[in-house]
C-alpha cells in the first residue's frame, strides 16, 4: 500500500515547485508550455495546439514591477502573474490567455501586451448570456479566435481532430476528479486540507494524460481502504484555498475540506458536459450549464443553495468562504451566501485570504473559535 | 412660451426634479418602474414606456449632498466589502433602507442591466434582482480587444436584444413596437448629438465651458437620453455656450481667466465636487474635457439594431489601452490641454488598472504633464484634500514651467 503515498507524495511535490515541474514536464512531454490564467481557460485547444498548458495562480513573490502597472487594491493571483510575466519567472512561456470574467482581468490582459511584450497574449471573453443560442454560437467562435491565434503563434494549424482529442483527455481528467473528490471526502485523514489541495493543484504544471493516470491509480488504493472519520468536515469556498499554510491550521484543529465550491478545483470539472455537439459546442455547453459561478451571469444566484446542498451531501459541519482579497465578484457573493447559510442554520467562517499574507497567525485565533463552534 | 425663457440651468433643475417626481407617481399609481445600468439600452424601455429610474445617477447624487455614509454603512453592515464599489453599496443600502435624505426613488419591479462599463454593475444587478426577488435583464457587451467590435460580438449582441426584447414583452404583457423604436433610437441619437455639440464648444479658446457643468448635465444624458426633451436642453445649453464663446467670454466671471485647460480622466468625486473645482478654479484651471461624459454620447445608424448594438460595446470603458490612449492623445491635441487630471477611482478598478500606463504613452506621445489623484466616486472616505492640493500644485508648476518655455 506504499504506492499510492508514494504517488501523493509525488503530487505534492509537484504542486510544491511549479517552476521545477513545469520544467519537468515540458522535458518530459518534449513541449513548450502555454500559460492559462484563470478562470475557465480552455486548456483543451492549448493541448490540441501542441503545448503543455500550464495554470497561472499566482504565487508568493515581491510585488515590484507590477506596481508600475496596478494599484494596490488589484487581486494578489492576477497581479502576481504580472509580476512573473514581468521578471522573467514566465519566461519558458509562449503566450498567456487571459479571460475576460472580471474587471481587473480585462485590464490586465491589456497591460500585458505592454508590460510583457515578449509573451503574446490572446484574451477571451465568454458570453454572460451563456443560455441563449446566440451566446453558445458567440462562445463556439471566441474558441475558434482562440484557435486561430494559438496558429499564429505555433506556426502550426490545430485540425478539429486534434481538438476532439484533447476534448477526451480533459473529459477524462474531469470525470477523474469528480470521482477523486468524493473519494478524498471519504478518506478525510489521508486527504487532509491541504494534501487534497496539492493533489488538484498539481495538475496545473502536468500533462493532463499522466496527471490523471496517477490520480486514478491513487484512487483505486484509496477507495479499497476504510473510510475515515475526520473530526470536522467543512466545504471550501472560494477561487483558491491558499495560502497553504492556512490548511496546515485547519488540519491542526481537526479540519477537513470535504468538498468545494473553488475556481481553482471543482468549478471546473463539476459541471458533466453535454452528449451531442462538437467538442467546441461541448465546451461552449459546459459554460452554459454551469451552476453557481462567480464569474458567469446568473440571475437566480445558485450558489448559497449549492452550498447548502453541498453542506447536507457531505455531512459537513459548515463552510470556510476563502475570500480572495480585492476580488470584488467573490465580495458580491458574500452577503447573498451569508444570508442563505444563516437561514438555514449551516454555520460560516469568512476568511479574508491573500497568497502574499506574511503571516497566517491572526487567522489562526478565528479558525480556533470556529472549530470550537462546530465541535 | 414661458418655459423659452429658462436658461439651461433652470430647465436642467426643472427635468432632474420631474424625473424623480414621476418616477414616484408612476410607481404609486402601480406602474412598473425599472432600475437601469447608466450606460443600458435604454432604447427598449423607452419604446415600451417604461418608467426608468438610474442608481448611478441617484447614487452620485446622494454622493454630491453628502448623504452616502448611511447608506454604505447599511451595506457594509450586511457583509458587503468595502473594496466594493462606493455606487452600488449606496444602492444597495437604499434598496434596503427606501430613503434618503438627499432624494428618494421607487424601489424597482425589474433591474435592466448593460455591463458595458464593467463587470461589476452585473455583480451588483444580479444581487439586487435576488435580494428584492425581482427579474433581471442582461445585455452582455463583450470587451473590445481588437481595433473596433468585431462582427461575432454585434451578432451575439443582436440575439441578446432579441432576448431583451421577448422578455420585456412577457413581463410587461405588451408587444414591442419597432416603429416606436425607430422613433426612441432618432431621439436618442439627437440628444447625444446636442450633448457632444454642447461640450465639445470647451475646444474653444477660452472655453466658454466650466468643465465641470458637464458634470452636472450629464445627469439628462444619463436619465432621458431617449426623450426628446433631453435634445432640447443640450441644444438650449449649447446655444448659451456659443453665445458666450461668440462675446469672447471664458467660463467663469469676468475677471476670472482661463490660464489652464486640463482633461479630467474618470468619473467625478461627487462628495468633493465643490473642491475639487474650486481648488483647480483658483489656479485658473479650467477643466474643458473628460472622457467619462463622453461615454454617453452614442450615436449610430438609427435604422440598424446591429449598428445599435455596436455602438453599446464601442465605448470609452469598454475598448482596449490603444484606443485610450489615442482618444486622450487627440483630445490634448482638440482641446489644446496644458494637463491631465487622472482620477485613480477606489470604486472603479477597469478604469483604474488601466490608468498607470494609459498615463505613460499618452506623455510620451504628446509631452502634455499629468498626475493621478486617489479618490472615490461616493465614498468620502478615500479622497484627501491634501493629497489632492499638493498633486494639483505640482502638475500647475510644470503647466506654468511649459507655458512659460513656449
Amino acid at each position: 500500500m506504499a504506492d499510492y503515498k508514494a504517488l501523493i507524495s509525488e503530487l505534492t511535490r509537484i504542486a510544491s515547485t511549479p517552476d521545477k515541474s513545469i520544467a519537468e514536464s515540458m522535458k518530459e512531454t518534449g513541449k513548450e508550455a502555454f500559460g492559462c490564467f484563470p478562470l475557465h481557460t480552455p486548456e483543451e485547444l492549448v493541448y490540441a495546439a501542441g503545448y503543455l498548458p500550464v495554470g497561472l495562480w499566482g504565487g508568493k513573490t515581491d510585488l515590484k514591477l507590477s506596481d508600475k502597472f496596478l494599484q494596490g487594491f488589484c487581486c494578489t493571483i492576477i497581479k502576481a502573474n504580472l509580476e512573473f510575466g514581468m521578471n522573467g519567472t514566465y519566461k519558458m512561456l509562449k503566450g498567456v490567455i487571459i479571460p475576460a470574467l472580471c474587471d481587473t482581468l480585462k485590464c490586465v490582459s491589456e497591460n500585458w501586451i505592454y508590460a510583457c511584450p515578449d509573451i503574446p497574449v490572446i484574451p477571451i471573453v465568454y458570453p454572460m448570456l451563456r443560455k441563449i443560442e446566440g451566446g453558445e454560437k458567440y462562445c463556439v467562435e471566441e474558441f475558434r479566435h482562440v484557435q486561430k491565434r494559438l496558429e499564429e503563434i505555433s506556426g502550426r494549424a490545430i485540425p478539429d481532430k486534434a481538438i476532439e482529442a484533447a476534448f477526451i483527455v480533459y473529459e477524462d481528467y474531469r470525470a477523474t476528479m469528480r470521482e477523486f473528490v468524493r473519494v478524498a471526502s471519504d478518506h478525510p485523514l489521508t486527504f487532509d486540507a491541504k494534501t487534497r489541495h496539492l493533489v488538484i493543484k498539481a495538475a496545473y504544471f502536468m500533462d493532463k494524460i499522466k496527471y490523471t493516470y496517477i490520480v486514478k491509480d491513487i484512487i483505486n488504493e484509496v477507495k479499497q481502504l476504510p473510510k475515515e472519520k475526520a473530526q470536522l468536515r467543512i466545504i471550501a469556498s472560494g477561487i483558491v484555498s491558499e495560502p497553504v499554510e492556512l490548511l496546515d491550521i485547519l488540519t491542526e484543529n481537526g479540519i477537513a475540506i470535504v468538498g468545494d465550491d473553488l475556481s481553482q478545483e471543482s468549478r471546473n470539472w463539476r459541471t458533466p458536459a453535454r452528449k451531442e455537439g462538437t467538442a467546441l459546442e461541448k465546451m461552449a455547453g459546459m459554460i452554459a450549464d454551469q451552476k453557481g459561478d462567480t464569474f458567469l451571469y446568473e440571475q437566480e444566484k445558485y450558489k448559497g443553495a449549492m452550498l447548502i446542498d453541498q453542506v447536507k451531501n457531505e455531512a459537513a459541519d459548515g463552510v470556510i468562504y476563502f475570500q480572495m482579497k480585492f476580488c470584488d465578484p467573490e465580495e458580491f457573493d458574500y452577503p447573498i451566501v451569508k444570508k442563505e447559510l444563516e437561514a438555514a442554520g449551516i454555520p460560516l467562517l469568512y476568511l479574508e485570504v491573500d497568497q502574499l499574507l506574511d503571516s497566517v497567525e491572526q487567522l489562526r485565533t478565528r479558525i480556533q473559535s470556529f472549530a470550537e463552534l462546530l465541535v | 412660451m414661458a418655459e423659452k425663457k429658462m436658461t439651461s440651468k433652470q430647465m436642467l433643475a426643472a427635468m432632474q426634479a420631474k424625473h424623480y417626481d414621476d418616477a414616484m407617481k408612476a410607481k404609486a399609481e402601480g406602474k412598473p418602474v425599472v432600475w437601469s445600468a447608466s450606460i443600458g439600452m435604454q432604447e427598449l424601455l423607452e419604446t415600451m414606456d417604461l418608467t426608468v429610474v438610474y442608481p448611478e445617477n441617484h447614487a452620485a447624487a446622494i454622493g454630491a449632498r453628502k448623504c452616502a455614509p448611511e447608506l454604505i454603512a447599511n451595506a457594509e453592515g450586511r457583509g458587503y466589502s468595502t473594496d466594493l464599489c462606493s455606487y452600488a453599496r449606496v444602492n444597495i443600502g437604499y434598496a434596503d433602507l427606501a430613503n434618503s435624505p438627499a432624494q428618494n426613488i421607487p424601489l424597482p419591479d425589474m433591474v435592466f442591466c448593460c455591463d458595458n462599463l464593467c463587470h461589476t454593475v452585473m455583480k451588483w444587478y444580479e444581487n439586487l434582482a435576488k435580494a428584492l426577488n425581482i427579474p433581471m435583464i442582461h445585455i452582455h457587451t463583450p470587451f473590445v480587444y481588437e481595433d473596433d467590435v468585431p462582427q461575432r460580438s454585434v451578432e451575439y449582441m443582436r440575439t441578446e436584444v432579441e432576448y431583451a426584447i421577448k422578455q420585456l414583452e412577457e413581463l410587461t404583457g405588451k408587444k414591442f413596437d419597432y416603429d416606436r423604436l425607430a422613433e426612441v433610437m432618432h431621439s436618442s441619437n439627437q440628444t447625444a448629438y446636442w450633448w457632444k455639440k454642447a461640450y465639445s464648444l470647451g475646444m474653444k479658446n477660452p472655453s466658454p465651458l466650466s468643465g465641470f457643468d458637464m458634470f452636472n448635465y450629464m445627469a439628462v444624458a444619463v436619465c432621458m437620453r431617449g426623450k426628446p426633451e433631453g435634445a432640447e436642453l443640450f441644444q438650449l445649453w449649447h446655444d448659451e455656450l456659443a453665445a458666450k464663446s461668440e462675446a469672447g467670454l471664458g467660463p467663469w466671471k469676468e475677471g476670472e481667466e482661463e490660464l489652464y485647460r486640463v482633461m479630467w480622466d474618470g468619473i467625478a468625486c461627487w462628495p468633493n465636487l465643490s473642491f475639487t473645482f474650486k481648488t483647480l478654479k483658483k489656479n485658473g484651471i479650467n477643466m474643458v474635457c473628460s472622457t467619462y461624459p463622453d461615454i454617453w454620447n452614442l450615436q449610430y445608424d438609427e435604422t440598424s439594431i446591429n449598428a445599435l448594438c455596436a455602438e453599446y460595446a464601442r465605448h470609452y470603458a469598454n475598448r482596449n489601452l490603444k484606443y485610450s490612449v489615442d482618444i486622450i492623445s487627440k483630445h490634448v491635441e482638440e482641446y489644446k490641454l496644458d494637463g491631465i487630471i487622472y482620477h485613480s477611482n477606489r470604486s472603479c478598478k477597469l478604469m483604474d488598472f488601466r490608468t498607470y500606463e494609459i498615463q505613460r504613452q499618452v506623455q510620451e506621445r504628446t509631452g502634455v504633464p499629468s498626475v493621478i489623484f486617489d479618490g472615490d466616486q461616493t465614498d468620502p472616505r478615500i479622497f484627501s484634500e491634501a493629497q489632492y492640493e499638493t498633486r494639483i500644485q505640482a502638475l500647475l508648476e510644470v503647466m506654468a514651467a511649459r507655458k512659460e518655455g513656449k
